[in-house]
C-alpha cells in the first residue's frame, strides 16, 4: 500500500472502511483499482454524508467492489465545512462515476475537479435555492411556495439538454430553424435571482 | 320548465332550443372522453387497473387513450408533480384544445401529500385549473370511476350559451403564474403533520 495514504482503516462486521486524505484520493483510487490482487473494477456509488454535529466535517463515500475477488471496500474522504469542498474526479478510472458525481454536486455542493461535465442531474440546471441534502436547507427549501412555483413554470422544459444529449442529434438537419438555433446555442436560461422578499 | 327530452305525447317532444343542443353537445363530450394519462408514480399502476379488464373505463367513452395532448380532452394527473415537471404538465395543458378537463388523481397531485418538501408542487391546481380532485393513496380503480362520473356530470351542467358555466381559457399572467401568489402561498401552508416541521433551520 502506498504509505502515509491511509488516515484510517476500520474493518468491521465484515465491512471494510478506510480514510483517506483528500490530496491522496486519487492515487489510492487507482492503486484499488489497477493492483493485482486488489483490482477493484467496479464502482458500486458514490454519495456523500453530512452530519447533524456541525463539527463532524462532510464525508464523500466511494464504494468500491471487485466483481472477480467478490470483495467490497469502502473509501471515505472527510471535507471540513470550512475549506473548499472539493475532490478529485475518479471519472478517469471510473465512467460510471459521472451521473454520480454529478448527484453529489447536485444535492451537497461538493465540486469534482476533473468531471467533464458537471451539472446539476436531478434539481433543474437553473435551480438557485443552493444545495438540498446539506444539514443548512430547510426542508422546504428557501423561496415562498410562490416563488418556486413562478420559478418552476417560467423554467424551459426543454433547455435542460445538449443536442448530443437528445437522441434527436443525427437528425438535427430535420429540425425547425428555430428549435436548431435554440439547441446549438446551448441556452440553458439563467440561474434566478433570490426574491428579495425570500424568508 | 320542462326537462329536456321530456315527452308529452307519444307524437312530440317539447324542449329550449338552448337545452336541446346543450344536451346534444353535452352528452357527446361527456360520453366520449378521451384521457391525456400524466402518470408520474404509483397512481398511475391503479389508472391502468383502471384502464384495463376488470374496471375497464372503456365502458364509459373513454375508449381510446390519446398519448398525444392534441387528441385528449381530459388530463388525468396521476401522482407527486415535482417542481421540475410543472413546465411539462403546464405545456401539455396548453397544447390540449378546447373544451378540455383536468382530473388530479391521488393525494399528491392534489394536495403535495406526504411530499411537503422542496422538490414538490403543493397541488397540481396551482399549476393547471382542476375540475375533479380524486382522494386516496392512491385511489382504488372504483374511486378513479367516480371520479370520472362526476366529471361526466360537470359536464352535463355546462352549456354553450351561458358565459359563467362555460369554461374558458385559462392562460398565465404576465409573471407566468395561474393564481395571485399570496393564493398559493396559502393553499402551499402545511398540514398535518408538516405543520411541526419548520420552514428554516
Amino acid at each position: 500500500m502506498i504509505p502515509g495514504a491511509l488516515r484510517e482503516a476500520v474493518a468491521r462486521d465484515g465491512e471494510t472502511i478506510v480514510y483517506v486524505p483528500r490530496e491522496r484520493l486519487l492515487e489510492v483510487m487507482t492503486w484499488l483499482k489497477e493492483t493485482p490482487g486488489q483490482e477493484f473494477d467496479y464502482l458500486v456509488d458514490v454519495t456523500a454524508v453530512e452530519y447533524r454535529d456541525r463539527e463532524r466535517p462532510l464525508e464523500v463515500v466511494y464504494f468500491l467492489r471487485s466483481l472477480k475477488r467478490r470483495a467490497d471496500i469502502r473509501v471515505k474522504v472527510e471535507l471540513q465545512a470550512s475549506e473548499e469542498l472539493s475532490v478529485d474526479s475518479v471519472w478517469g478510472l471510473w465512467r460510471g462515476a459521472d451521473w454520480l458525481e454529478r448527484e453529489v454536486f447536485d444535492m451537497f455542493g461538493v465540486t469534482f475537479r476533473g468531471h467533464p461535465d458537471l451539472r446539476r442531474i436531478l434539481m433543474w440546471e437553473t435551480y438557485a435555492e443552493g444545495y438540498p441534502l446539506r444539514k443548512s436547507f430547510p426542508l422546504r427549501g428557501r423561496f415562498s411556495r410562490a416563488e418556486q412555483v413562478r420559478q418552476a413554470l417560467n423554467a424551459n422544459p426543454e433547455a435542460h439538454y445538449s443536442l448530443e444529449e437528445l437522441s434527436i442529434a443525427d437528425a438535427a438537419g430535420d429540425l425547425p430553424d428555430e428549435m436548431r438555433d435554440r439547441l446549438r446555442r446551448g441556452e440553458r436560461g439563467v440561474i434566478p435571482e433570490p426574491p428579495s422578499s425570500s424568508p | 320548465m320542462k326537462r329536456v327530452g321530456e315527452v308529452q305525447s307519444s307524437n312530440y317532444l317539447l324542449a329550449k332550443f338552448h337545452d336541446l343542443v346543450d344536451w346534444a353537445v353535452n352528452s357527446s363530450r361527456a360520453n366520449s372522453l378521451w384521457p391525456m394519462p400524466f402518470g408520474i408514480a404509483c397512481c398511475a399502476i391503479e389508472f391502468m387497473a383502471t384502464a384495463a379488464s376488470r374496471f375497464d373505463f372503456a365502458r364509459f367513452g373513454m375508449e381510446r387513450q390519446a398519448f398525444s395532448p392534441r387528441q385528449a380532452d381530459v388530463l388525468i394527473c396521476a401522482g407527486r408533480l415535482p417542481f421540475k415537471l410543472a413546465p411539462v404538465i403546464r405545456r401539455i395543458y396548453d397544447q390540449m384544445p378546447q373544451p378540455k378537463w383536468v382530473i388530479s388523481m391521488g393525494a399528491c397531485a392534489s394536495t403535495g401529500g406526504i411530499f411537503d418538501n422542496y422538490s414538490m408542487v403543493q397541488g397540481i391546481d396551482t399549476i393547471v385549473p382542476v375540475d375533479v380532485y380524486v382522494p386516496g393513496c392512491p385511489p382504488r380503480p372504483e374511486g378513479l370511476l367516480y371520479g370520472i362520473l362526476l366529471l361526466h356530470k360537470k359536464i352535463k351542467g355546462e352549456s354553450l350559451f351561458d358565459a359563467v358555466r362555460r369554461r374558458d381559457e385559462q392562460p398565465l399572467d404576465e409573471r407566468g403564474l395561474r393564481l395571485p401568489p399570496e393564493t398559493i402561498d396559502e393553499i402551499s401552508e402545511p398540514f398535518g403533520n408538516s405543520v411541526h416541521q419548520f420552514r428554516s433551520s
